[in-house]
């Protein structure tokens, strides 16, 4: 993955990265396992997180987890399996991501329409910013309000305004019993319609999106006579789009998709505006989030031309770095105020 | 409890800065001393002070043109939702103007396809799940304050309430905010699902104790209601008992929608106003599960099972609405019971759910060297204390004692691994204390977030960060009254 004569850094201790971002005067890139970099993002010297990993405490009747940010997602998805247990929001399980990086890119899955996105669940940070300094916010416990929330700022953040070191969760008990639920016939505009039925009732749905080859997907979890009952009533409910069956076996990291050689997009968007936006584009590769959430393919370097709407359109993979509509100029003001503020000498490098 | 210095030069120039903000919003200024008198404290009352003028908009553009003059003349400004802070967070000084969002209370579209209700901010909490509860929703984070708290006020604080353990707080519930700068300028924040490109603005917003700007505009997540919901009593011989319980459930993998715990000193006083018919016990929990009835039986099985491995005193479970109704009410009764027997002052610390015994230990400990009772009352799924300690407020000496008390409670909390407020916020209540959770590099990063927002800090300053860690930014203010906000 590292470029030729890019340099790369692999600090031991906080102490340790704190310095080489005091000392040094070149452009970093702070970089997990690198999985999810955007277009034009990890240019600078590499500034890896790996020998910071381990897990430094663990409380699973207080659904507390404290671990280091260059833990990978895999080994604390095991730590929390072995007790029954796992992270409250649903990451994709990128083979080689850190748990730095998801917090980094805040990569939330299927189960945000029920439990939340990554800094929902994320409860504290410790950070080196980008004057070195090591900083502190949140703490280990559910429930903080103590001082400002940095830990919802470092959260998608990139990397822009420090480098994660540690990063404190709410985890959740697995669900004693997962089903998935297809109506396959549905194409993706129709489906949003499904989805919606089916989250506007009480049916506590913890995922609800669309695959091209499958239809629209409905996720019910929970204690195993309980989703029984709410798998009959959703049924009824969802009468008019066709029988209800189940996928044995869904993988709901599936939801977040690959390019095939093009750009992918990812757009955000109120359920209700997606139809408007699907009739525009070529076919998804997914929905998710209710259909608050398409992921489409573009031809290189194509821009989508989209009806105006509430939400964004960003390119994820690619060339160049792209954001429909533009981002407000006091946003952006302020964006780039506090990146100035956190890393005044403008080191750490992410895309614009 | 100190304040700043008030401005002598602004109190000095109380008439023409009242004639300024009238002239850009007639009818909407309070600046007769008789009046403004009305504004001087909020929840917090044992610290009063009446503020310059207050300003009273109903429309976001009325709130900017009073932020654009109070910037203009260096005007310290001081944000007021309906005033129920616990923490002095709306406090005003002597030389600040109030705006209170008390008239920017309407509903502006609820959106139930796409599950949002988006409001003015001073609308109450408990009337915007009202506004949605027909059409079968409901908006989840519920304060005990809810019939009258502002939602612009639980955004400033991110507050929480009973039931998110399963819900989540505010931060968790919010999807767009639209904002007002110091300089007047507005903003929106936030979108569909909560989400934006760039730094996550909205996320540091909620619970910036109205230090970033004022939020006049809403958009809530609303939910689905459940088919329905039951609590169930259980009574223990010792509050240890009832902590280890607690933990067994959520280690079990059952998550209630609420765990709430009180001991018995609450259980006195809750009983003698309100007559729920609790037992006589040394903690009780009340656990409350939702669902259709087979799926409340199902869990309620679960939990019966779990909690008669800690021989209760009692297992009382709901049989109907009534009994439902009469097992909440204690709990929701507490604060009005205490206050009814003695001043009380209500801490809001948070601790891992493993130093339960330790913290209470400590607690008991602490009373006993202060001579003053606790009755504690909390939110035990998610670790959420509400100690109450009671003083008299007409013996001197005894609010200060209570005062020292409650922060020694409170560092107890942080030495377990806990922090200071759960969900009241810093506020003046416990801004000294912040040094205690923080070090000073960990301010001054929060602090560089209120530079961008507010070079000036002019927007509720005194407040959240200790009087002399913030001394040299607030009383830089003058002499940077006038330049750019966007100077580095």
């Amino acid at each position: 993955m590292t470029g030729k004569g890019q340099a790369r850094m692999r600090p031991e201790s906080v102490e340790a990265l704190a310095e080489i971002i005091r000392l040094t005067d070149m452009p970093l890139s702070p970089v997990g396992g690198g999985t999810r970099l955007r277009p034009g993002e990890g240019q600078g010297a590499r500034i890896e997180t790996g020998r910071l990993s381990g897990v430094t405490h663990y409380e699973p009747e207080a659904l507390t987890l404290v671990v280091r940010a260059g833990t990978s997602l895999q080994a604390v998805q095991e730590l929390l399996a072995s007790e029954g247990q796992m992270l409250a929001f649903e990451p994709d399980g990128r083979a080689g991501s850190t748990i730095g990086g998801v917090v980094a890119a805040n990569a939330s899955g299927p189960r945000r329409v029920q439990a939340g996105a990554c800094r929902d669940a994320l409860i504290g940070v410790q950070f080196v910013d980008g004057r070195g300094e090591i900083i502190r916010n949140g703490g280990r416990v559910m429930k903080n309000v103590t001082g400002y929330d940095l830990v919802k700022l470092m959260a998608g953040s990139r990397g822009t305004l420090g480098v994660l070191t540690e990063c404190a969760f709410k985890t959740a008990p697995i669900p004693q019993v997962s089903l998935t639920l297809a109506l396959p016939d549905l194409e993706a505009g129709p489906a949003v319609a499904a989805l919606t039925r089916a989250l506007t009732g009480p049916f506590d749905v913890s995922g609800a999106g669309w695959l091209p080859e499958r239809g629209a997907l409905i996720r019910l979890e929970g204690l195993e006579g309980s989703v029984a009952i709410r798998r009959q009533t959703l049924a009824a409910r969802l009468e008019g789009f066709g029988g209800l069956v189940e996928v044995p076996g869904m993988n709901w990291a599936d939801l977040v998709p690959e390019a095939r050689g093009g750009d992918l997009w990812r757009i955000t968007c109120q359920p209700t505006e997606a139809p408007a936006l699907l009739a525009a584009l070529p076919e998804p590769l997914a929905l998710d989030w209710g259909g608050a959430l398409i992921w489409v393919e573009l031809p290189p370097g194509e821009m989508p031309v989209l009806p105006s709407w509430s939400g964004q359109a960003q390119r994820v993979r690619g060339t160049e770095p792209a954001l429909v509509p533009p981002m407000n100029s006091i946003v952006a003001r302020l964006n780039r105020d506090l990146r100035a503020r956190f890393d005044p000498r403008g080191i750490l490098v992410g895309e614009g | 409890m100190q304040m700043p210095e008030p401005d002598g030069a602004i109190i000095a120039r109380r008439v023409e800065i009242a004639a300024l903000l009238r002239a850009a919003v007639p009818d909407a200024v309070i600046d007769d001393p008789a009046e403004t008198r009305a504004y001087e404290c909020d929840a917090l009352s044992a610290y009063r002070c009446p503020p310059l003028a207050v300003v009273l908009p109903a429309t976001t553009e009325e709130v900017a043109a009073v932020l654009r003059i109070c910037h203009r003349e260096g005007v310290p400004v001081v944000p007021r939702g309906a005033g129920t802070s616990l923490a002095g967070g709306s406090m005003p000084t002597a030389d600040a103007v109030v705006i209170g969002l008390a008239r920017m209370n309407a509903v502006l579209e609820a959106d139930y396809d796409n599950r949002f209700i988006r409001v003015q901010t001073g609308r109450t909490n408990l009337s915007v799940s009202g506004a949605v509860d027909g059409a079968g929703f409901f908006y989840a984070p519920d304060p005990s304050s809810q019939l009258a708290c502002a939602i612009g006020g639980n955004i400033g604080m991110n507050s929480g309430g009973a039931h998110c353990l399963k819900y989540g707080v505010t931060t968790n519930n919010l999807l767009a905010v639209k904002l007002v700068l110091m300089d007047g300028q507005i903003v929106d924040l936030g979108g569909p699902m909560g989400e934006a490109a760039g730094l996550d603005l909205l996320g540091v917003v909620c619970g910036s104790e109205g230090q970033l700007g004022i939020v006049t505009e809403a958009t809530l997540r609303i939910l689905p209601k459940p088919a329905g919901a039951r609590p169930v009593l259980v009574a223990f011989d010792a509050s240890e008992t009832a902590g280890a319980c607690v933990a067994a459930i959520i280690r079990a993998g059952i998550l209630p929608v609420a765990i709430e715990f009180m001991d018995r000193p609450c259980i006195r006083a809750t009983e003698a106003f309100a007559q729920a018919g609790y037992p006589d016990c040394e903690a009780l929990l009340i656990i409350e599960v939702e669902g259709t009835p087979p799926e409340i039986a199902e869990q309620l099985q679960l939990i019966r099972q779990i909690a008669e491995g800690f021989s209760p005193v009692e297992f009382r479970e709901s049989r109907s609405e009534e009994e439902s109704r009469r097992i909440w009410l204690g709990r929701k009764s507490a604060f009005g019971a205490m206050g009814q027997i003695n001043d009380y002052m209500c801490l809001d610390g948070t601790i891992p759910v493993s130093a339960l015994p330790q913290v209470l230990g400590g607690i008991a400990r602490l009373s006993a060297e202060f001579g003053l009772e606790v009755a504690n009352v909390f939110h035990a799924g998610d670790g959420n204390m509400h100690p109450l300690i009671l003083y008299d407020a007409n013996k001197p000496g005894d609010l200060e004692r209570c005062e020292e008390f409650g922060a020694e409670i409170l560092k107890l909390c942080v030495e377990v691994g806990g922090c200071l407020t759960g969900e009241h916020g810093v506020g003046v209540e416990k801004r000294e204390l912040m040094t205690t959770q923080f070090t000073l590099t960990d301010l001054e990063a929060q602090m560089r977030v209120k530079d961008v927002f507010d070079p000036q800090w002019l927007l509720n300053a005194a407040k959240v960060f200790p009087l002399s860690v913030s001394a040299s930014r607030r009383e830089g203010r003058n002499d940077r009254k006038g330049t750019s906000a966007h100077a580095a």
